[in-house]
């Protein structure tokens, strides 16, 4: 397979997910609002210092309000992040890899370009946005289900899904950092129920709430939450489930034995310092986090590295 | 209600299907009566099978315009256009003449130059020549083949015969829309395959495939070959991947490949750099080699010309093929022929005026308004002049133009273009222009398509044909009739 396609249809997916998991950012964001105590700054600018985007996002806009972020996330073509942008990506790697992928797909992904476009002021208006969000990401599954069910294995669905389990790694840290970002803005009027409302919340805006509940059979608490969703093996979002998808599909690439080195040391490198019963220590495990996120992002330099960057 | 013939008036033009006693010709007697058996809804309805097969099966066609580039579906007409297959194998035989003639004469041209010294050709044209490439010169790619395809433009007049109106011998375009217009017939009118002796014409990727597989600088049992586009942005694109992908080769762009220090070309895969043989190139000559040819260029390979030099990877078509391109070499292509073959050519070309002859240029400048002046070296109908549709200053424009550079002009007469029934918006059949491009392969062997690709001016009276500019197209059937 050409370097250039396998980097293409890579970048598809991870601009898909990166599509689906600003929905669910938001999502999360929004439903959390719901269940706050009153005088909560739930802190909305946090989702842009989440994805790294602030100077992005003061050169265009002064104000840091709801109504603003959300006009950033969604709808800003100038951010290359937004979620019209990551779709505009979308169609133009699909668009150039048309025949590694099925018929259907770019039916599809116009389809949802069209939607997303048309609607975006139900996403920016807080009353419509729980409806618009949960239809974008029914129209990222759509897609993501047809590469899964018509894709031949070879090596085009392994491009797909490493750029799918890439990207979705990288944000499962992301959502972790945006619960603890939340307990630390407003450390001094928490309630006790405060800290489990967060946490539900993260499960929840990575379908995970039932898979956990089902696996702890235990309340919804912050360091149990923080473990499952980075070393569960078996849930699909987990940090420990993509790295692993990720190392298999690489064995079974060329060359893949620095990748696989790498996929290896993240996965060995467990957060150890949680205890059930004592709280999260929130500025420890954000460095981890962000320890985590450059390791995925060396994982990505070593794809491009064996793979993409030929000379 | 079956379909009213009495009302369908080719007028002074030559109809393919019909003939001027108002009876249908030979090889579309079964397709009349079929389409007379059918009602106008039944017809209707088959036209709209066909739209949503296109729109289904993805054929499209780029179209440039200032909000972007669009895709747009293939604009096809689901009436066939027929022609006999015993009028067919002349004229492929006669195709086969011309592509052979001019590869020897190209070769020629970069080797001794004798059709020149001999006085047959001459000088000028070779030293003014826009598409020759002295880079070219002493190089001798494998059978001295140089055009490995062709898509010539044929036209029939008034008289029935085909003339040929300009060789395409750069990256000529079309035989996939060609290919895909028997699919979307398949399935439309599927009853006729049945009773009707229609040429199949599916084997244009398997001979295209040996073809340029022959060319290969390595032998080996699979030599590796490849595709090579400009890009998703090009009108073309299409039909590069619809190639690629029926012979199982790489589509690849110029940033794909690199030339190494050992001067082969590689493509870059997942595997790593990958060896390259043969590439059929749909990138213009002057965009392959940034280190010989356009600086600028970011569609091309810095080093693939020393590569092809040496004879480590084959260019199809090589470059400088454009040479015979030349719309004043195309009225020396007769010549062309008796010269290399020793033999008359069997189809003839469009009577041509050269505007670098002083007796011709006055004839031409006195009769603007009637002719149709087209400049030497463009492709694709750019910068012509259709006498009767011009205006007073367009003419005079032209006129300065043909004083200034006479050499870059070149004039004809305005055709009277054949004509196939087509269906029309309101349902009716109605007569329109056609041509056809049928295209030849020359490597080891010479191969033609059976038929071509028939265009179609969609505009009542227009013989514009081009798709850019509102034309269509039309299965063309090589109907084999029994008779001699």
């Amino acid at each position: 397979m050409l370097s250039r396609v396998a980097e293409r249809i890579y970048w598809m997916t991870r601009y898909l997910e990166r599509v689906e998991n600003t929905a669910r950012m938001i999502a999360v964001y929004t439903n959390l609002l719901l269940d706050m105590p009153r005088g909560v700054d739930i802190g909305w600018y946090h989702l842009v210092t989440l994805n790294d985007a602030e100077d992005w996002f003061e050169a265009r806009y002064k104000v840091k309000d709801e109504r603003n972020v959300m006009k950033f996330l969604l709808s800003d073509t100038d951010y290359p992040g937004s979620m019209l942008s990551s779709l505009r990506w979308v169609r133009e790697n699909m668009r150039t890899t048309r025949d590694e992928v099925p018929a259907e797909s770019w039916e599809y992904a116009n389809e949802m370009s069209l939607f997303v476009q048309e609607n975006l002021q139900r996403g920016i208006n807080r009353g419509t946005r729980h409806e618009f969000l949960a239809d974008v990401i029914k129209n990222c599954q759509q897609l993501l289900g047809l590469f899964e069910g018509t894709m031949s294995e070879n090596h085009a669905k392994i491009f797909q899904r490493l750029g799918r389990n890439l990207e979705r790694a990288d944000m499962t840290t992301r959502i972790l950092d945006a619960g603890i970002g939340i307990l630390v803005e407003n450390k001094e009027h928490l309630l006790p129920t405060t800290e489990q409302i967060v946490w539900a919340n993260v499960l929840q805006s990575s379908s995970a709430y039932l898979p956990y509940v089902r696996f702890q059979r235990a309340s919804v608490k912050g360091p149990r939450v923080v473990r499952f969703m980075l070393e569960h093996p078996e849930f699909p979002r987990t940090i420990a489930y993509c790295i692993g998808a990720i190392r298999e599909d690489c064995e079974k690439l060329p060359r893949s034995d620095r990748v696989v080195r790498q996929a290896d040391r993240i996965l060995k490198s467990r957060y150890t310092s949680l205890d059930d019963e004592e709280g999260i220590p929130h500025s420890e495990l954000s460095d981890y986090l962000n320890e985590l996120q450059l390791r995925i992002a060396g994982l990505h330099q070593l794809f491009a590295e064996t793979w993409f960057d030929l000379s | 209600m079956a379909i009213d013939w009495s009302k369908y008036e080719p007028g002074d033009f030559y109809d393919e299907i019909i003939s001027a006693s108002g009876n249908a010709r030979l090889p579309a007697r079964r397709l009349v009566n079929y389409l007379n058996s059918l009602g106008d809804e039944e017809l209707q309805a088959r036209r709209s099978a066909a739209d949503v097969t296109i729109t289904q099966m993805g054929i499209t066609f780029t179209v440039y315009s200032d909000e972007g580039n669009i895709d747009r579906a293939w604009p096809f007409d689901i009436i066939p256009r027929t022609i006999s297959l015993n009028h067919w194998q002349k004229t492929a035989a006669g195709l086969e003449q011309r592509l052979r003639a001019l590869n020897l004469f190209i070769d020629d041209l970069y080797h001794e130059q004798k059709i020149v010294r001999d006085g047959v050709l001459p000088e000028y044209i070779l030293r003014e020549s826009k598409n020759f490439r002295p880079e070219c010169v002493g190089i001798s790619p494998p059978f001295g083949v140089w055009a490995h395809i062709c898509g010539t433009d044929l036209v029939r007049d008034r008289d029935g015969q085909f003339y040929v109106l300009e060789d395409n011998l750069r990256v000529p375009s079309g035989v996939s829309y060609m290919l895909e217009n028997r699919s979307v017939t398949k399935r439309v009118l599927p009853d006729l395959f049945d009773s009707d002796r229609i040429l199949p014409i599916d084997d244009y990727a398997s001979n295209l495939l040996e073809a340029l597989a022959s060319l290969s600088p390595r032998r080996v049992k699979r030599p590796s070959i490849v595709v090579m586009t400009p890009g998703i942005y090009n009108s073309a694109y299409f039909e590069h991947a619809f190639l690629a992908q029926q012979m199982g080769a790489e589509l690849v762009e110029g940033s794909d490949m690199v030339v190494a220090d050992d001067d082969c070309v590689y493509m870059k895969t997942i595997d790593g750099l990958e060896r390259v043989d043969v590439i059929y190139r749909r990138v213009d000559d002057l965009f392959i080699d940034p280190e010989v040819f356009n600086r600028e260029s970011v569609l091309g390979v810095p080093g693939l010309m020393r590569a092809w030099k040496k004879g480590n990877v084959a260019l199809a078509n090589a470059p400088g093929a454009g040479v015979a391109d030349d719309k004043v070499v195309y009225a020396y292509v007769p010549q062309i022929i008796k010269y290399y073959l020793d033999q008359d050519p069997l189809i003839p070309n469009v009577e041509t005026y050269l505007c670098v002859n002083d007796k011709e240029r006055e004839y031409v400048l006195a009769n603007l308004d009637k002719l149709v002046v087209k400049p030497a070296n463009e492709s694709g109908g750019a910068g012509m002049l259709i006498g009767p549709h011009s205006t007073k200053k367009e003419r005079k424009r032209f006129d300065e133009l043909i004083r200034k550079q006479p050499r870059n002009y070149i004039a004809q007469p305005t055709l009277s273009l054949s004509t196939v029934p087509t269906l029309v918006d309101g349902g009716s059949l109605e007569p329109r222009h056609v041509d056809l491009r049928p295209f030849i392969i020359q490597a080891r062997k010479t191969y033609v398509t059976t038929g071509g690709l028939t265009r179609v001016a969609m505009k009542k009276g227009s013989l514009v044909v081009n798709s850019s500019q509102g034309g269509g197209s039309k299965d063309t059937w090589i109907v084999d009739t029994g008779s001699k």
